[in-house]
């Protein structure tokens, strides 16, 4: 049988994509809804926004529907839709000092202002497998959110109000490093322009709240166990919602909404080279969008290390981060390898042949008998 | 009254919005002004995989006009499964008129190949680029590479040349060998192969090159000198095949190596258009250079 | 004749200056830190003029500046202060120091040549030896493959290292052998000036006398002015014509190496001699 030329790409790729719908829907279970998937798949909608860059939790939560649940696929969806939508603004700077706070731990302080408020969270929890998840009904929930309203003190509501940071007072003592007269303070905007390196520190921590949370975890982890120096303390770990304002075209600031994000704030110390001097604090700082602990700790964690690039860690290497947590790149280019490479391949079996034919060539002289 | 258009998915001419579509004209400008330099854009997500020709697309996308003839190839096919899916998005997003036909088309957008058929000055080339730095096998970090390229501090990309030669033999680059253009910058032709390299060199058509992942763009303009790197007495060759195309008994192709279901080994041309035009008879216009001219027919 | 290198002023203090910075430092201080501003004086107003084929020693203790010198005239720091003009480079009426970087690289590809401390400095360990001293020679423009393994054949042959090992790695070389390899490469283009910067601290006695005694013969041989930077008076009263003291970033005493070893002058120099073994 001759070699078929490989006329049937069109087909071929029309029926995977068909493959892959069966796939999603063979079992003929009930279509979730993306109601369902945003608010019970909340932490995984998180993810995906935070991700794909977008602050859009229905548009996340369509795009996990689409790829059956892969964050990756997801997060990249929204990132392609991105590219769709004209730019029209720029938000004013967000004060995170006006978040509403959903969640505010410090674990450099036993008591700070407000309380340490452990807010939505299964840190304290134990990871035992629930299967009365199985049968859980509306009813259920509902009887849940009926015992939960009843069970808070309406008098209290009035005393929440919004808190200074833990940060505030170590720069009221002084205990603060300033940022200095070395660090470059431009403000990039990552999505319009390529880094550059050296890259500002606006640059850095755009790049990281974009960053894909496993490849930030990894770096960060190896930050603490010897692959670096930097073991921070959490300075603040803060949830909540805070306030977006434009400046509209008259120039007044208009407030548009509010969005969720977690933000860090590390603590930790700089080495000075000067002697007698004091060595002062500084901040690693991390912030995304949505409920992520994780990340936001990472960034802060790696923002540190960046900013000590004469350590010789990978976490110390701004290029070698940045380059290789940016999610949507990597998986690209990792699965690109599924791609043909038959004439690369080619090209590099030509030089191989020729090599081992010059290889070959002496043994081959050697055993031919010289003629008279 | 505020429309609410939420759901409703009408895209722009070519997918990409106008302002970014001039900022890569801008910068293809850049590149065409400074031949074989990369000039850094902004590279926007695109609904394909990044490493799977992000790149060339913006290019395509941001250039291609109504009236243009698309054509795309993936190592030489154009029903590659990825040329399809490319494709497809292209015209979905223009409604221009796509062909398979090297000749008939005004843009072509290729990965790791350049048409057998010789290209023309009404023509535009575009490259997909996977990894834009021909230096980054010496120097991984991006910070020495961009300094090297500005001070013309190409020493060690030489000496790795040396090197390969002193081990093997000869300089063992496959595809992607590196070279120069116009006297100054060394470039990274994309994964082409060497017999793709000649081709490069005082073109008739515009080439242009998108690394979409890398977030750079950069050209080689018509008529403009573009040489392998070589040594005075290790010079460039093209691959050698020492056979012929089993279909149509044609030699002056870049091949294709098949393995039948028997085990029986054969080669084909590689380029699926220039394959068959010649099976069909029809007129070929092939690109000539001294490297091919030394194939005999 | 003309001098081929002069140096003015030259000048490298770390951190913030003040104004009396200068003053308050150095060999009468016992300090290269100034009690003000906490800034490190590496060297301050060094001077001196290096004629062809002439070997000048730069001897002292570590904190002392002479490797700072050097590092500064290679330019492999930026200077604060002086001025130096290489006879060569521009006529001599430019100072290099000032230069930009594509001549600098210029001047170091085809004017100078090094010889580190560390290897590893001076060399690539990814490249066999061979390798290294064809980078020295495409820099300069050649690019004959034949020419490049011939000449850095004969080099290496110059400076006894087996031209059998011109294509493994220098890692695989002991350290004699690597500095041997790496004065082949600082000789490649023939430079008029070398810098041997503590060279032979680190060897074993007996490769250390091998070395310096090839260093002598090259320099002899080809006739390249040098400037070799040790803590080790030994070495300089072996190579050098003549020699600067350093001590805390100054020239305490300068002059003929012989005259400075039978009847040193400043203290420090006293001291140093009579410590020589």
């Amino acid at each position: 049988m001759g070699y078929i030329a490989v006329k049937g790409g069109s087909d071929a790729i029309h029926q995977a994509k068909e493959l892959v719908e069966f796939y999603r829907v063979k079992e003929q279970t009930p279509p979730v809804s993306i109601e369902q998937i945003r608010t019970q798949m909340r932490l995984a909608c998180d993810k995906v926004i935070s991700e794909g860059g977008l602050y859009a939790p229905e548009y996340a939560a369509i795009a996990l529907k689409q790829s059956e649940g892969d964050v990756f696929e997801a997060a990249f969806i929204l990132r392609a839709f991105i590219t769709t939508l004209q730019r029209r603004y720029y938000s004013e700077t967000i004060n995170t000092r006006e978040m509403f706070i959903r969640r505010k731990i410090s674990a450099s302080f036993r008591e700070i202002p407000g309380g340490q408020v452990l807010g939505p969270t299964r840190d304290y929890t134990q990871r035992i497998l629930d299967t009365s998840k199985i049968d859980e009904t509306l009813e259920d929930i509902r009887q849940f959110l009926t015992r939960f309203e009843a069970s808070i003190d309406a008098g209290k509501i009035q005393e929440i109000t919004s808190y200074g940071k833990v940060i505030d007072l170590l720069k009221r003592e002084g205990l603060l490093k300033g940022v200095g007269n070395a660090e470059d303070t431009t403000l990039k905007d990552i999505t319009r322009e390529a880094i550059k390196f050296p890259a500002p520190r606006s640059a850095r921590l755009q790049m990281m709240a974009r960053s894909e949370t496993g490849g930030l975890m990894a770096l960060g982890y190896s930050s603490m166990r010897g692959f670096g120096n930097t073991h921070p303390t959490v300075g603040e770990l803060r949830y909540g919602t805070v306030p977006v304002r434009v400046k509209d075209s008259s120039g007044r600031v208009r407030y548009i909404g509010k969005i969720e994000v977690t933000e860090a704030e590390m603590i930790t110390t700089m080495k000075t080279s000067k002697k007698n001097s004091v060595p002062l604090y500084s901040i690693g700082y991390g912030l995304c969008f949505g409920q992520n602990d994780t990340k936001a700790i990472c960034m802060g964690i790696l923002d540190r290390a960046m900013r000590s690039p004469e350590g010789n860690a990978p976490a110390n290497d701004a290029e070698f981060v940045l380059y290789h947590t940016e999610g949507i790149e990597a998986m690209g280019f990792t699965n690109h390898l599924k791609l043909p490479h038959y004439v690369t391949f080619q090209a590099g079996l030509s030089n191989i042949r020729q090599a081992v034919e010059r290889a070959n060539a002496p043994a081959i002289a050697k055993a031919e008998p010289v003629e008279g | 009254m505020i429309e609410n258009k939420k759901y409703k998915n009408s895209y722009n001419f070519a997918f990409i919005d106008e302002s970014t579509k001039k900022e890569v004209r801008r910068k293809l400008l850049k590149a065409v002004a400074i031949p074989g330099y990369q000039v850094p854009y902004s590279s926007p997500e695109m609904p394909i995989s990044r490493g799977w020709g992000t790149g060339g697309l913006h290019v395509t996308l941001a250039i291609i006009g109504r009236e243009d003839i698309f054509k795309i190839i993936d190592q030489g096919s154009d029903a590659s499964v990825n040329a399809c899916n490319l494709r497809e998005f292209v015209q979905a997003m223009t409604g221009c008129k796509t062909t398979y036909d090297t000749t008939e088309a005004t843009l072509i957008q290729t990965r790791h190949r350049i048409t057998e058929e010789e290209l023309r000055e009404d023509q535009i080339f575009v490259f997909q680029v996977p990894m834009p730095e021909p230096l980054r096998s010496v120097e991984r970090y991006e910070y020495r590479t961009r300094q090297m390229h500005g001070e013309a501090d190409y020493a060690k990309m030489w000496v790795s040349l040396y090197e390969s030669f002193v081990r093997h033999g000869g300089i063992m680059r496959g595809a992607d060998y590196p070279v120069k253009v116009n006297g100054r910058y060394i470039m990274a032709p994309s994964p082409i192969p060497r017999w793709d390299i000649p081709n490069l060199n005082q073109s008739k058509t515009l080439y242009l090159f998108g690394a979409g992942r890398e977030k750079r763009l950069y050209a080689v303009p018509p008529y403009t000198t573009v040489e392998p790197l070589e040594f005075e007495d290790v010079r460039f060759t093209i691959e050698k095949f020492d056979n012929l195309c089993y279909k149509t008994g044609y030699r002056r192709a870049f091949l294709d190596e098949l393995y039948l279901d028997d085990g029986s080994r054969h080669f084909v041309i590689n380029d699926s258009n220039f394959l068959d035009k010649i099976e069909q008879g029809g007129e070929i216009k092939p690109f000539i250079n001294p490297y091919i001219q030394q194939i005999e027919l | 004749m003309s001098a081929l290198l002069r140096v003015r002023n030259l000048t490298k203090i770390y951190g913030e200056p003040g104004e009396r910075t200068l003053e308050q430092t150095g060999p009468e201080w016992n300090s290269n830190i100034c009690p003000e501003t906490d800034s490190i004086v590496a060297c301050a107003g060094v001077s001196f003029d290096l004629y062809p084929g002439e070997v000048l020693g730069i001897v002292g203790e570590s904190g002392s500046g002479k490797s700072t010198v050097v590092k500064l005239l290679y330019f492999d720091m930026e200077k604060t202060a002086g001025s130096a003009w290489l006879r060569p480079y521009n006529d001599g009426r430019t100072n290099m120091l000032e230069a930009s970087g594509q001549q600098k690289r210029y001047i170091r590809n085809h004017l100078m040549g090094t010889v580190y401390q560390n290897p590893r400095d001076g060399l690539n360990f990814s490249f066999s030896s061979g390798g290294n001293i064809a980078e020295k020679l495409i820099m300069a423009g050649s690019l004959h493959v034949g020419s490049i393994r011939e000449r850095a054949s004969f080099l290496l042959e110059k400076t006894e290292v087996p031209v059998r090992r011109m294509d493994d790695t220098p890692a695989s070389f002991s350290g004699g052998m690597q500095q041997r390899v790496q004065i082949a490469k600082a000789i490649a283009n023939n430079p008029p000036l070398l810098f041997l910067d503590e060279v032979t601290t680190g060897l074993d006695v007996s490769v250390q006398a091998k070395v310096l005694d090839l260093i002598r013969e090259l320099q002899q041989e080809l006739g390249i002015a040098m400037i070799v930077v040790s803590h080790d008076l030994s070495v300089i009263r072996m190579l050098t014509d003549r020699t600067l003291v350093m001590k805390h970033g100054r020239v305490v005493e300068s002059g003929l190496t012989d005259q400075i070893l039978q009847d040193p002058q400043h203290a420090y120099t006293q001291l140093l001699v009579s410590s020589l073994l």
